[in-house]
């Protein structure tokens, strides 16, 4: 590929941009800077989040905590299940990478699978609990945060479904295949702001005791 | 990189413009005809242009609801309104210009110019750029139809508890301003995803950082502004819905909710919004004052350094607002500090465009007027923003007219008269036509007098003492005369904000015709006829300095800017994508036609909202789940658009 540089040379004549990748391809498409800006509002968002849970309780202190503190029974397991969807999911798309159609969509469906089970278990754990949305500002910091990140969670979920759906249907191949990487993208970002969220509402409150 | 297989490769085509390649391009790009077309479009000129016409309606909304609320002030013991409507009418103008006017008209502008001053052909993302101009719309239709349902927003655009829980404002009129600005937030979210992304991969070979008009420095500073700060406002509306409708203890008092919390979040992102609405007016004026003083901008790189260090420093600032709660003395300190520093940056601004001024040789024509009296605006909004900043002041000043008054001088002095000055310079290159300038100018006098007549004197009045958000007052307070200026004044604005009006539509349909850069002007969007064909650009510009058309004239930069030879980009609706510092080319993406799935998204998501207002759940999930498979039809991966394997259609 000839080299061109933003110095334009005065005679126009030979100038040549050489042959250049065209249309998404894994030369990383707007797509993927489209999603990378979202992830970014979308962590504002979730830290504005934990700022109000912080706000509330640096002001009222142990007290506004509830007898029983959330513990990790469930959030363990949780947890597990959210960094080996990850895994899957990565190992998905690999798969595509090489080619290898099946393993992507095994994979982005894997990881979908477990991204419901967590949801199955964290509604489990809501259940369980002995306080409702609207006992105390607790119980609303306590729903709404881990509610905001379940939502995402299942936005992930129908994302990586779609995709393993088109993936299925041979619509992409080891060149083709943007829109993968970018729900693949958002998903370890789910992963990731369970981490902030998992540290904030089941371990913290242990360090006040 | 791996090695691509060939099929998914192109070398594009250098070659010169023709009459073929207009013709060939042309009917590449044309659009679908008919409602479809209308209600389908992704042309970013259209856009732009509806974007401009429906916020000027908001700001027209807005002005007639100001001018309610001036007559019932002109004079002591009026009794036009009644407590409860001047309520609503103060909130309702404050939300519509705060939101539906002053963001969303830059938005217009900056939609409208951003590919074509970047030398490419649309937006990164086409069709989420009709889509957030629908959503903007709906948004907007979603909080005026609290009039019909007879439950206006009653608790100012601030919208404090506990003054805006249920127990104070049962109906369903908080409810309409909280889901409507959810709804707004998704459109300035994905707006700005679309500017700052445009902006970083889009410009024109050659056209490094550096190279870049200010103007689009200050829309992408703040779509990142933006994109951190538009989360904290839809939270708070957010958890405040809860509040309202599940009995959630955020912002009550009791059982452990705090109304603070409420301040913090809204202030977190409604002060920086003070910088979103103002920072790409400032780059507006930046761009314009040159081509009137006939030289460059004085200090570029100090004013580009300036706009992002505002932006920046404007996050650190939002408890100025809440000097008065109660917060702790260090506190006070800290951001009463920090608000005092921003001032900084905006001299720098004022020193460039002074100079720049100082040292050109100006002509005298309405943009001109507007961007020179927008520095002057500038500088007493400055002024008296010094004065709230400092603690002991604002505990006098707080919630008085004075407030109200730097607030217009901020608002309508940086916002309104950037805008205009936009509207003028490029009103040409937007329909083809001039502007009466004789009718321009005598327009522009009305305004500015009208302006200052209104809000010079509200210093008084608050120095005097008149609190603000008080529907009438007692005679003998002496406060009759400047409130009676003030409704005067208010008038002749509007009476030459109408002259603007009549200018338009003079010029629209008998303006005379303009050139392709009437303005002598140096940056790209004036090197293509006017208006600019549906493609832009028939070749891609290849950029060399900073001001690519005055070349000759300032012998800069490192080479010749090529406008009428380039790459072609012909085969399909193509445009180059460049890397994000040199801008150096990339890839060539392909760029979405013509859809109905953006509409169809917003209609199914507006419903989802009004059925959540109405509490209809069943309602509300039909129309989620209709929102989403919108979404999945309008992503679906399409050969044409080169996301499929296998397809090579070039
Ligand atoms: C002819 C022009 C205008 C006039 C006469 C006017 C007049 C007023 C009046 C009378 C109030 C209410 C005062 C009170 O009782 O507190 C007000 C508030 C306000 N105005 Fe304007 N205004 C004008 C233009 C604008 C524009 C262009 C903007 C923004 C782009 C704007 C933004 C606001 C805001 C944010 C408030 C505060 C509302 C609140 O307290 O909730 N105004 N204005
Ligand atoms: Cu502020």
């Amino acid at each position: 590929m000839p080299e061109t540089t933003h110095e334009i040379p005065d005679e126009q004549r030979d100038i040549s941009f050489g042959r250049l990748p065209l249309g998404s391809t894994d030369a990383r498409g707007n797509g993927w800077f489209g999603m990378a800006a979202l992830v970014v509002t979308e962590a504002c968002l979730f830290a504005y989040l934990l700022f109000s849970y912080y706000y509330m309780a640096f002001h009222f202190g142990r007290d506004w905590l509830p007898d029983e503190l959330p513990g990790f029974k469930f959030s363990v397991p949780m947890t597990a299940l959210l960094f080996t969807s990850s895994a899957v999911v990565w190992i998905g798309e690999r798969g595509i990478q090489k080619g290898r159609n099946w393993i992507c969509v095994a994979g982005l469906s894997g990881g979908a699978l477990l991204g419901i089970a967590f949801v199955a278990l964290e509604a489990v754990e809501w259940a369980d609990k002995d306080f409702t949305l609207s006992t105390d500002s607790y119980a609303s910091l306590y729903f709404t945060v881990t509610g905001f990140h379940m939502a995402h969670v299942v936005g992930g979920v129908l994302m990586l479904l779609t995709m393993a759906l088109w993936a299925a249907l041979g619509k992409f191949d080891a060149h083709r295949r943007d829109p993968i990487s970018i729900a693949a993208f958002y998903w370890h970002f789910v992963d990731a702001v369970w981490i902030a969220v998992f540290t904030t509402i089941y371990v913290t409150p242990h360090l006040f005791n | 990189m791996p090695q691509l297989p060939a099929q998914y490769t192109q070398e594009p085509e250098i070659g010169p413009i023709t009459q073929e390649l207009r013709a060939s391009l042309a009917k590449t790009w044309e659009g679908e005809t008919g409602l479809r077309g209308w209600l389908g479009t992704v042309d970013h000129k259209i856009l732009g242009i509806r974007y401009i016409i429906t916020a000027f309606v908001f700001l027209i909304l807005g002005g007639l609801e100001a001018l309610v609320m001036r007559i019932q002030l002109a004079g002591p013991e009026q009794t036009l309104l009644t407590p409860e409507q001047y309520n609503e009418l103060f909130s309702m103008h404050g939300i519509t210009m705060i939101f539906l006017y002053a963001l969303p008209i830059l938005s217009g502008f900056s939609i409208f110019l951003f590919p074509l001053l970047l030398g490419t052909r649309d937006m990164a993302f086409p069709r989420l750029n009709a889509f957030s101009y629908w959503v903007f719309l709906f948004s907007g239709l979603f909080i005026y139809a609290s009039f019909l349902a007879g439950a206006v927003p009653n608790a100012g655009w601030f919208n404090y508890p506990p003054y805006s829980l249920k127990q104070y404002n049962p109906g369903m009129n908080i409810d309409f301003y909280a889901l409507g600005m959810i709804l707004l937030g998704i459109s300035t979210t994905t707006g700005s995803i679309n500017f700052l992304i445009t902006f970083l991969r889009l410009r024109a070979p050659g056209m490094s950082l550096n190279r870049t008009p200010v103007m689009l420095w200050g829309t992408t500073t703040i779509s990142v502004g933006n994109l951190l700060a538009v989360p904290a406002v839809s939270l708070a509306f957010f958890l405040l819905w809860l509040d309202r409708q599940y009995g959630t203890h955020f912002y009550g008092v009791e059982e452990g909710g705090k109304p603070l919390l409420w301040q913090h979040l809204f202030w977190l992102y409604a002060h920086p919004w003070v910088y979103i609405i103002v920072l790409p007016a400032m780059g507006m004026v930046s761009d314009i004052l040159p081509v009137f003083c006939r030289r460059p901008l004085v200090g570029y790189s100090l004013v580009v350094l300036a706009t992002v260090t505002t932006m920046i420093l404007g996050f650190g600032v939002w408890v100025h607002h809440m000097f008065a709660t109660g917060i702790p003395f260090l506190s006070l300190s800290y951001f009463s500090g920090a608000s005092f520093i921003i001032t900084i940056p905006s001299a720098v601004s004022v020193f460039a465009w002074v100079a720049t001024i100082w040292v050109g040789r100006p002509v005298i024509k309405t943009p001109f007027l507007y961007s020179a009296s927008f520095i002057v605006m500038f500088v007493i909004a400055g002024v008296s923003g010094v004065m709230t900043a400092s603690v002991p002041a604002d505990l006098q000043l707080h919630d008085t007219y004075f407030v109200l008054a730097h607030l217009h001088y901020t608002i309508v002095g940086i916002n309104l008269f950037g805008v205009l000055a936009g509207l003028y310079f490029w009103f040409p290159k937007m329909t083809g036509r001039m502007m009466n300038e004789r009718l321009g100018v005598i327009a522009f006098w009305f305004v500015f007098f009208g302006f200052n007549l209104t809000f010079l004197p509200m210093h008084w009045t608050g120095l005097m003492g008149m609190p603000r958000r008080i529907y009438t007052y007692p005679a003998g307070t002496g406060w009759d005369l400047t409130n009676m200026l003030t409704t005067v004044g208010s008038f002749v604005m509007a009476f030459g904000i109408l002259l603007v009006l009549i200018n338009v539509m003079q010029g629209r349909w008998f303006g005379k015709r303009a050139g392709p850069n009437p303005w002598d002007a140096p940056t790209l969007e004036w090197s293509m006829p006017s208006p600019p064909p549906v493609y832009n650009f028939a070749v891609q510009p290849m950029v060399a300095s900073r001001h690519p058309l005055w070349e000759d004239r300032l012998g800069e930069g490192t080479g010749r800017t090529a406008l009428d030879r380039g790459p072609m980009l012909d085969k399909g609706k193509q445009q180059l994508i460049t890397s994000m510092f040199d801008s150096e080319p990339l890839l060539v993406s392909k760029v979405a036609s013509d859809s109905l799935w953006p509409f169809f998204a917003t209609l199914t998501m507006t419903g989802f909202f009004a059925a959540l207002l109405f509490h209809w759940p069943y309602a509300a999930g039909v129309l989620g789940v209709l929102t989403l498979l919108c979404g999945f039809f309008w992503n679906w991966p399409h050969a044409q658009l080169e996301q499929v394997a296998g397809s090579q259609n070039a």
